[in-house]
């Protein structure tokens, strides 16, 4: 009898309790909103600085701290510049084929170490551990290094073999993960229905996959696109977009830099929201 | 009859689990060689660049095991090593300490707003880097719009009196570091089974006790890897010192960039290299040892 009394107050407790605790829990509940809300306004701060003046009716050709009046000229002559265009196809193209060659690489990595047991998988995630912590300009270097005992010519092809190296193993860790997520018995059933592994691992394994290597596609894409560190030791000659607007900090950006950062923004989310929204539409997520 | 299909039975397994392995080396080879190739030979290639002795212009680099090159690149230049490693720590506690409330927010009272406020989280990624970085150089600029009176002057003075401070490197270190230390704290926040800290709660656990012994230790790994994550790159990084600081902001990765790119010192350079490569490596595995192991880091790591 007494046990059953002594069981039953821990119970009762916390709901007496309960109305005391109610001012103190709303103010709680306020405080961390408000600091995400103002952690987030810290971080998107530099990107409205960027769209806007994007629009600086500058005197110039230079952008100023002060604003001057609305514009769209910068807008109309954002490819005046040939080697800026030059720059941000040269980044596009290269992200792309990046993106494109690391994917492949880096899922059937994923897919290696997230469903088999093999000898030297401990040595393999390791690796790829370290490829992505590591300082970037260790990487750069060393590839320079390589390239230059080589005798390699840096340029569009050196860059395009360094974004590879590191793109692949963001692309593994991604499919990875969504690959340890799933349930196997699907694939043992659809064996069991007489499907070849072949025919399991497309009709079955693939399409569940395929939320983690379109966002490791994705990854991939921006990570190769916004690269600076390694590209600059490896580029020689060549220019990239974040290398050309590093080169021309010193004596001031001209505003289509923020026209064209803009226009690469909404690109990126477009297609970042556009891949969410199919992949909600086929509910796997 | 039965001990065919005995031996059948028996065979299959292991006829499987060969086939099995042939696929995952199979599966491995592409991934893992350009890996090899483009991540592991690179780094031979500069231990065997850092032991060279010779000069550009004096008919190219000779190997002679050239160990003087780590003396060499090291000679007063300590303070760079120290300086990055205090930018680094800096860095590292301010973006953890503010990216954990806002993960911890999202993670327990995100409800379906969940992946949006991620996303928001991610939106500087969206950025390049180095616009990013210029952005807030133009933001913290003496005459700029946060800063300053807007001052009527036709051309950007050289006048960066403020941004040459370790205040603007370090603060654009966390800004751009942020978003990394943000993501595997919200995944080892969301992660915690909600069941236990109810379980605290009905042992009169209070909340701060609640957090405290339930919340926080459990999020461990996250921190671990939050952490590392910033505190290694950021140690390398040289992108902030250079455009938000100035001569006495200088950090190690301004100097190996100086080294391989402007003055061709290879072997000088590959060897201050192979210098913060080795010491990071060092400190993570302490680290590693001291808090947590790498498998806790590999599992929080999975952004």
């Amino acid at each position: 009898m007494s046990v059953a009394v002594t069981a039953a107050q821990p119970r009762s407790v916390p709901v007496e309790e309960a109305p005391l605790r109610k001012p103190r829990k709303r103010l709680a509940r306020l405080i961390l909103p408000t600091y995400t809300v103002f952690l987030m306004l810290y971080l998107v701060t530099p990107i409205l600085v960027m769209i806007l003046y994007g629009f600086n009716d500058i005197p110039g050709e230079r952008q100023t701290p002060r604003f001057w009046g609305f514009t769209l000229d910068w807008y109309r002559t954002m490819f005046d510049d040939p080697s800026l265009t030059q720059a941000v196809r040269n980044s596009v193209v290269i992200a792309i084929v990046a993106a494109a060659i690391a994917t492949p690489l880096g899922t059937t990595l994923g897919l290696a170490l997230g469903r088999y047991g093999f000898r030297g998988k401990a040595a393999v995630s390791f690796v790829i551990f370290m490829a992505i912590a590591i300082p970037e300009i260790v990487l750069g270097s060393s590839l320079l290094s390589m390239f230059v005992q080589a005798q390699a010519q840096l340029g569009f092809v050196t860059i395009l073999l360094s974004h590879i190296a590191f793109n692949t193993p963001f692309v593994a860790v991604t499919v990875r993960a969504r690959v340890q997520g799933m349930d196997r018995s699907l694939e043992d059933a659809a064996q069991d229905l007489f499907a070849s592994p072949i025919i399991a691992f497309w009709k079955v394994t693939f399409p569940i996959i395929l939320p983690g290597i379109l966002a490791g596609l994705m990854l991939a894409f921006v990570l190769s696109l916004d690269d600076f560190v390694i590209t600059n030791f490896v580029s020689g000659q060549l220019q990239t977009f974040p290398i050309w607007v590093y080169g021309a900090t010193r004596i001031g950006l001209p505003p289509t830099v923020n026209v064209l950062g803009t226009l690469l923004f909404v690109a990126g989310v477009a297609l970042a929201l556009i891949t969410a929204v199919s992949r909600r539409g086929e509910g796997s997520e | 009859m039965a001990v065919t299909a005995e031996t059948r039975h028996r065979s299959r397994p292991h006829g499987i689990e060969r086939r099995r392995r042939r696929v995952a080396y199979g599966l491995l080879l592409p991934g893992g060689g350009w890996l090899l190739v483009f991540f592991l030979v690179p780094f031979l290639m500069m231990a065997y660049t850092s032991l060279k002795s010779g000069g550009v212009l004096s008919g190219g680099f000779r190997f002679t095991w050239e160990f003087s090159n780590y003396i060499d690149a090291l000679s007063g230049r300590q303070v760079f090593v120290m300086r990055s490693l205090m930018y680094a720590a800096m860095t590292t506690i301010g973006t953890v300490l503010l990216a954990y409330p806002a993960a911890y927010w999202i993670a327990f009272h995100g409800g379906r707003w969940k992946n949006t406020l991620l996303f928001m989280i991610l939106l500087p990624y969206f950025v390049s880097f180095v616009i990013r970085t210029v952005q807030w150089k133009f933001l913290l600029a003496d005459t700029g719009p946060l800063l300053g009176t807007l001052k009527d002057i036709g051309i950007v003075p050289a006048d960066f009196h403020v941004l040459a401070t370790p205040i603007a490197v370090v603060g654009g270190l966390i800004y751009n570091y942020l978003p990394f230390a943000a993501l595997p704290l919200f995944v080892a926040l969301d992660r915690i089974d909600r069941t236990l800290i109810e379980g605290a709660y009905d042992l009169y656990a209070n909340r701060t006790q609640a957090f405290l012994k339930i919340v926080f230790p459990l999020s461990m790994p996250g921190v671990f890897a939050a952490t590392l994550l910033t505190f290694v790159p950021a140690t390398g990084d040289y992108v902030e010192a250079e455009i938000l600081g100035g001569p006495t902001t200088k950090m190690i990765g301004n100097i190996i960039q100086t080294e391989f790119l402007t003055r061709a010192r290879y072997p000088v350079a590959a060897a201050l290299s192979m210098v913060l490569m080795l010491t990071m490596v060092l400190l993570t595995s302490i680290y590693a040892k001291a808090l947590g192991t790498e498998d806790e880091t590999l599992a929080a790591a999975r952004l």
